[in-house]
């Protein structure tokens, strides 16, 4: 904007850091160069074009040396050189395949550590907190595991590198916060920064949930002309904000990744960020904290595990998202020493050494053979190293809950602690706080007796931000009320975790075990489980059960109504609502009988689950044994079911609030897309521009009846589709999908119809102050909203772009407007700021032949002017054959497996658009209509994938 | 008199500047203390411990954990550090000397023990002294496998080596906030048999005994500087070898002194003095304020002093100190400076702070602490002195605050250049090289095994004998 003048024209100051500066960080030449003055080794690379040239290079970089070459795929003639024989030899080989070569130092194994630091415009500086990675340098610092403090840091390294960063700092002259990054050797005090972000980061974030430093409020302070010893430090209000955080404990970060939910992606990990999301676990052991951290990642995790791989040495030199588990296999089941591990993946002997004392106590554990045989003081060393009840219980064949009782018994609980940023130096009342074994006193007393509220956990694909709005609303809405509240959550990303949300903090797991303890710590009055997500639902049943706590809301056994398909169906089938034929799975025959008689296609899918994880379409009797296995795997607990899946529909979102049954408010969205695209996926439209006062009435009426017969106190979530009847008579209406929780729609709802619906649900929570139950679609409103996704798909390097039952986006986008076009461009163009194709340009077709989408659009856009292509002779055939229009398409030559003589074909074409409708996933990388996709994202084209919304811009054109 | 106390490694040169005392008034005190019996210095080795230990604060609270030190029963005042870093440094600093050493960050050893290495000086690479002051360690989760390039040992086999009892498994997060509310408090690790509340011992206080007097050197010693020509005589309280390195580094050789030594007698032999660290109550040191006060009445030298150093220096300007409810123990301490409007990062390891409205007129406070508003300095308002309570020279710590040392020197070189001027004076203070070959090149008689009951002498003899030789 700056370069735009923007800022200048407008009179615009910008507050903290100048754009001078954040040029300089940015631009590699002059980054180096300012470096350069202060005397701060980078990380540099010098191209050559000869032997000598290269060996001159070396002296002054200094060996090990890693020698790229330019321009060449794959690696080729890449390698390290540990002397000056060495590089003679690999830069003659390199260079015969490339004319030039990349000299660099080679920073194999180096540790990567960060500093946080904030400066004010009187230049007092602090680094706020330092980073270790668990990984050696080379991984993404958002994808890798993650440290703080630095552990394996002796004072002098950790102060050469602080004080290398405050110079750094002060020398660009950075006003607020900034992050810089290192590559430290390990075995020497030799350094090189990588990288300097001169702005709020990923990991100011995190450092600012590690600490309970706050440095977005302090920047902005800064920013304002604020000097940091005039501020005070916001957790003991005593002291002042210019100081360093004293951890006295010990906080790990994992990334979450979703590759496995896209086909075809590479699962490796390196310079570009690939997870969608992070937990932070807090302990005061390595151990306990990052056991903790692991089970947050993903509740099918029990702590520190293995798993299979194929080649288990190649995983451990190799990182990838599923390296831990790596290494926990390697240590569980197959028996490496710390050396050969350290030897292959580089990982520091510390954690290694750290990691072996968790396998030796689960071997122990092992030994003692039954839950009778563990000794007081061994259950306190495993629950002291971060081991669950439940991994204790597989460890001796016992259960969760036995080993519970028998950890009571010993009197074995944990302890409360707070975080305070100054190690309890100074009292503090923060309500920032965390379980551990660790410890003999709490720093809290537990006389608030509040509601608890368990928030959504890590940000995965299908639960992003949206559940943690539901929850920082739930908080807000209670304490109006007057009442205490206690937020359980562990995703340092999300509001709910600032500690000035909820009365009680306690950033910590979400599983049944801890949500219990802390329960009773707190003699709370009650549970909310709806308003987090899934997690918290799958948990529910189980706290209200066994653990006997009070949940608030609809009833656990009637939201394990509507969870179990078969419970659920059969309670649809009771009150009249109609919904696709359905049977649960118990035979792979059994299956096929069901898929017989409906027809082709049927949708499978497990219960208990998020974003439709291994839902899936099968549309043949070849597909159905495959898929029906995986689908079972997911989630064993749970049956898996498999229904009839109607194409052509359209799909209706309804979000509502009910209080003892009785219906309360709700929002009816239309999808823009036909159904069986996945409604975290779709585009919703608010209030519907297509459905009639019948169609709204009858979906009312449904959500009157499934709130009645569920008896639902809270939120709830229901899709229904509606198909043509082929009778002719009214439309279908179809209930598929109800959640008796807050969906990831509430808050576009909320924000578009202009009422809270978490504040509503809350209020029927508790019972007071519920509103007489209002029509809010029978307000006529002179705007409607559209909320698109947003994907990744450019990140995730291979991944298959394709839209289904399965969830794969990452973000979405809410816009207004006057009508349904102007929404809906407005959003579009928020999320792919993409530019339309102008007559004259290609556009390029492909996809599912079998139906006459293809051909509509082909229809729309033919008169228009644009140049038609096809990559396959069929679907010319097709096109061709079927258009209403007499339109000339022509075949372009398609190299598949060549990416850039594939891009040569792209720009002899002018392609400016792909259209391509894919019926299901692709199974292979060579699949044509997948490296159209691919090609199309890679190459930054537009891409138009479904059917509904290539025809629903094009109007615009 | 010093030779007295000097171990037989250091013998060979106190007996030769015996020699040369004539020659040199300041060495006068040894003369005679040639040939008198050494001490022994006795082995506080044991094998390493894992057995239960405890960890009882006095009239407080009992923690259960399990040893990884030495086999010894040890009692002194608790003390902790919320310091994230550094425990060979903390652990080797002189004014830890009798004091349990609680570490709030719960992760110690990960980096092991480094090697005894010297730099091209001569000193102590990673330790700021030779032995292990603190007479105790508390951790939360001690570390039985290290991974560092520098480590030579782990944690537990240099604590068993040095005789230090050390605990871990406890929660230093509750011994922290009872410290804090009760103030600073006597404790005690007892390593093995189950803790018996009725067989209550009595608690060692530290604070009745004079601590600097332990880690003094017992005779002067002096490092060279290849880097430049002044020379500074520095007063050991129980000084870091960072310190040393931080003077002699910045090109001015040292002569190290013992704490009571009549520095106000020799100052005019050297360029600058300074007041090392030191631990516990600055009013033990009489003596040496005494001198200090004369220093001041009587020279123009530039002086520099830090934390007990600072103490000392502001009581013999007339100020008061006062004690600290639990101290400032910490490598995150903010330190403002109250001339520049800069504040700074620092180290810091004291119980005891000077009380600033006494400071007299003739001296303004320096720094003041940001959190609890305790004094950080004092800087003469004419004359080349001042003083610290934080340590610039780090170690561990943050190095925020190093360009302290670059001030003194400038003060040291100006005052040197002015010296010059004088055809009286010696010309140059420059060290003599005879003395310099014959003098300890390291602190005598300072191990934390020699007997406290050998360490009793009368400081008034030692001065008498330095007032009568000079």
């Amino acid at each position: 904007m700056e370069r735009m003048g923007i800022f200048e024209r407008y009179g615009v100051k910008v507050l903290g850091t100048s754009i001078k500066t954040l040029e300089t960080s940015e631009d590699r030449d002059l980054f180096a160069k300012a470096l350069g003055e202060i005397n701060i080794p980078i990380a540099q690379s010098i191209a050559v074009g000869t032997v000598d040239e290269a060996l001159e290079a070396a002296k002054g970089i200094g060996y090990p040396i890693i020698v790229r070459a330019a321009y060449a795929l794959g690696g080729l003639g890449s390698g390290f050189a540990n002397n000056e024989e060495e590089l003679r030899n690999l830069s003659a080989r390199s260079l015969t395949l490339s004319p030039q070569i990349l000299v660099e130092k080679s920073l194999k194994g180096w540790k990567e550590v960060e500093y946080e630091v904030v400066r004010d415009a009187s230049n007092n500086c602090i680094t706020v907190c330092n980073m270790e990675n668990f990984d050696p340098l080379g991984i993404h610092t958002g994808d890798s595991i993650v440290v703080a403090p630095s552990q394996t840091l002796s004072d002098e390294e950790y102060h050469m590198l602080r004080s290398a960063a405050i110079k750094i700092v002060r020398h660009l002259g950075v006003v607020g916060e900034c992050n810089v990054q290192y590559a430290l050797q390990p075995d020497g005090l030799d350094y090189r920064v990588i990288e300097v972000n001169a702005r709020l980061s990923r990991s100011s974030a995190l450092a600012s949930k590690a600490t309970g430093y706050p440095l977005a409020y302090t920047a902005a302070k800064i920013g304002l002309g604020h000097t940091l010893p005039e501020l005070p430090n916001a957790v003991t209000k005593t002291t002042t904000a210019n100081f360093e955080p004293s951890l006295d404990y010990v906080v790990t970060k994992i990334p979450r990744w979703d590759l496995s939910k896209f086909q075809h992606v590479k699962r490796d990990i390196g310079s570009a960020m690939k997870s969608v999301g992070e937990v932070m676990a807090i302990g005061r052991t390595f151990e306990e904290s990052i056991q903790k951290a692991i089970r947050q990642v993903d509740p099918r995790f029990i702590g520190f595990q293995g798993d299979k791989f194929e080649n288990l040495d190649y995983e451990l030199a190799n990182p990838t998202d599923r390296r831990w588990l790596a290494v926990g296999q390697a240590m569980l089941h197959e028996g490496y020493t710390v050396d050969r591990i350290h030897d292959l993946s580089k990982i520091d002997k510390w954690f290694l050494y750290k990691l072996q004392n968790i396998v030796d106590c689960t071997r122990e554990l092992e030994d003692t053979g039954s839950l009778f045989g563990i000794k007081k003081e061994l259950m306190m060393k495993a629950k002291k190293m971060g081991f669950s009840d439940k991994q204790i219980a597989l460890c001796v064949g016992s259960t969760e809950d036995e080993v519970r009782a028998r950890r009571k018994n010993f009197g074995i609980t944990p302890f409360v602690k707070r975080i305070d940023t100054l190690a309890a130096e100074f009292p503090a009342n923060t309500n920032y706080l965390y379980t551990t074994y660790n410890a003999t006193t709490h720093d809290v007393t537990f006389d608030d007796h509040g509601i608890i509220i368990l928030g959504s956990g890590v940000y995965r694909i299908g639960s992003s931000v949206e559940f943690d709005w539901c929850a920082v609303s739930a908080t807000l809405a209670l304490k109006e009320m007057g009442k205490k509240t206690v937020m359980i959550n562990y995703n340092p990303e999300t509001y709910s975790t600032d500690f000035d949300t909820a009365d009680k903090l306690y950033f910590e797991e979400l599983s049944y075990e801890r949500v219990m303890d802390i329960y009773e710590l707190e003699t709370a009055t009650g549970v909310v489980v709806s308003v987090g997500g899934q997690l918290p639902q799958n948990i529910a049943l189980r706290l209200q059960e066994t653990g006997g706590a009070k949940i608030l809301g609809t009833n656990p056994k009637d939201i394990d109504k509507a969870e179990d398909r078969q419970k659920f169906s059969e309670i649809l089938d009771s009150i009249g609502v109609d919904q696709p034929a359905w049977k649960e799975l118990t035979s792979v025959a059994a299956a096929e009988e069901f898929a017989f008689e409906v027809g082709f296609p049927v949708l499978v899918r497990p219960s208990y689950v998020l974003s439709g994880a291994a839902m899936t379409v099968i549309r043949s009797k070849n597909e159905l044994k495959d898929k029906l296995e995986a689908a079972s795997n997911v989630s064993p607990n749970h049956p898996v079911v498999i229904t009839k899946f109607i194409e052509g529909a359209q799909e209706i979102d309804v979000d509502a609030v009910a209080s003892g049954g009785k219906l309360i408010i709700h929002a009816v969205s239309e999808h823009v897309e036909q159904a069986g695209v996945h409604s975290g996926d779709a585009t919703l439209v608010l209030p519907p521009a297509s459905l009639d006062q019948t169609t709204m009435d009858r979906v009312k009426e449904i959500a009157v009846k499934v709130a009645k017969a569920w008896n639902i106190t809270g939120p709830f979530n229901m899709q229904i589709i509606k198909a043509q009847d082929p009778n002719g008579g009214l439309p279908e209406l179809k209930v598929i999908e109800c959640n008796l929780r807050a969906s990831r729609s509430f808050p576009f709802v909320s924000k578009v119809l202009g009422l809270n619906f978490i504040d509503v649900a809350t209020k029927a929570l508790v019972g007071r102050d519920v509103p007489e139950p209002t029509d809010l679609m029978a307000i006529k409103r002179d705007y409607l909203a559209t909320k698109v996704p947003q994907f990744s798909w450019t990140r995730l390097a291979g991944a298959d772009p394709f839209l289904g039952v399965e969830m794969s986006s990452t973000g979405e986008i809410a816009c207004f407007g006057k009508d349904l076009v102007e929404a809906y461009w407005a959003s579009l163009q928020s999320t792919m700021n993409f530019r339309v194709p102008e007559p004259g340009e290609g556009l390029l077709f492909g996809g599912d032949i079998t139906k006459d989408s293809l051909v509509k659009i082909v229809d729309y856009l033919s008169p228009l002017g644009y140049k038609l292509y096809v990559a396959e002779k069929e679907v010319k055939q097709f096109l061709e054959s079927t258009a209403k229009n007499n339109v000339s398409i022509e075949v372009i030559e398609f190299p598949k497996e060549d990416k850039r003589a594939l891009r040569e074909v792209f720009q002899k074409y002018d392609i400016r658009g792909v259209f391509n409708l894919a019926l299901a996933r692709a199974k292979t990388v060579l699949d044509v209509d997948y490296v159209m996709r691919r090609n199309a994202v890679d190459f930054g084209v537009p891409l138009f994938m479904e059917p509904k919304v290539c025809v629903f811009p094009t109007p615009t054109f | 008199m010093f030779a007295r106390f000097i171990n037989p490694a250091a013998f060979r040169p106190a007996g030769g500047y015996g020699r040369i005392a004539q020659q040199t008034r300041f060495l006068a005190t040894v003369e005679g203390s040639a040939g008198r019996a050494m001490p022994v210095t006795r082995t506080r080795a044991t094998p390493i411990s894992h057995d239960r230990a405890t960890f009882t604060i006095r009239d407080g609270p009992v923690f259960h954990g399990k040893s990884f030190g030495a086999k010894s029963n040890i009692s002194g005042e608790a003390v902790f550090t919320t310091s994230l870093v550094g425990y060979p440094e903390s652990m080797t600093d002189p004014s830890y000397r009798g004091q349990i050493l609680v570490f709030t960050q719960p992760l110690i050893g990960n980096y092991g023990v480094p090697s005894s290495d010297r730099d091209e000086h001569g000193l102590l690479k990673y330790f700021e002294s030779p032995n292990i002051q603190c007479c105790g360690v508390v951790v939360a989760d001690y570390a039985e496998k290290y991974s560092h390039w520098t480590a030579v040992e782990s944690l537990s086999e240099w604590c068993a080596r040095e005789g230090v009892p050390a605990i871990s498994g406890v929660d230093t997060r509750a011994i922290v906030t009872h410290l804090r509310e009760v103030g600073s408090s006597l404790a005690r690790i007892t390593i093995g048999e189950e803790y018996d509340a009725d067989q209550d011992e009595a608690f060692i206080d530290p604070e009745q005994i004079n601590l600097v007097k332990k880690v003094s050197t017992k005779a002067p010693f002096h490092v060279s500087s290849m880097n430049g020509d002044m020379h500074v005589a520095v007063i050991d309280c129980g000084v870091k070898e960072n310190i040393l390195r931080s003077l002699v580094g910045r090109g001015a050789s040292v002569t190290v002194f013992p704490y009571d030594f009549p520095i106000h007698k020799v100052s005019h032999h050297f360029d600058g003095v300074f007041i090392s660290n030191g631990p516990g109550d600055p009013t033990h040191c009489q003596e040496t304020v005494y001198h200090l006060a004369r220093l001041m009445e009587t020279s123009q030298v530039p002086v520099m002093g830090i934390c007990l150093g600072h103490q000392l220096l502001a009581l013999a300007a007339g100020a008061r100190t006062i004690k600290l409810k639990y101290g400032n123990r910490a490598h995150n301490i903010p330190a403002l400076d109250l001339t520049t409007g800069q504040c700074h990062i620092t180290s810091q390891n004291h119980g005891y702070a000077v009380d600033t409205p006494t400071l007299p007129a003739e001296f303004k406070e320096y720094f003041v602490n940001l959190n609890d508003g305790s004094n950080e300095g004092m800087i003469h308002k004419t004359r080349p002195i001042f003083s610290t309570q934080f340590h610039p020279e780090a170690k561990g710590g943050p190095m925020d605050s190093s360009y302290l040392f670059d001030m003194y020197i400038e003060n040291v070189q100006r005052y040197k250049k002015n010296q010059a001027v004088y055809p009286a004076g010696a010309g140059t203070n420059k060290p003599n090289p005879l003395l310099v070959d014959l003098l300890s090149k390291e602190r005598v008689g300072v191990h934390p095994s020699q007997p406290a009951e050998n360490l009793a002498q009368p400081a008034v003899a030692t001065q008498s004998a330095v007032a009568t030789a000079a």
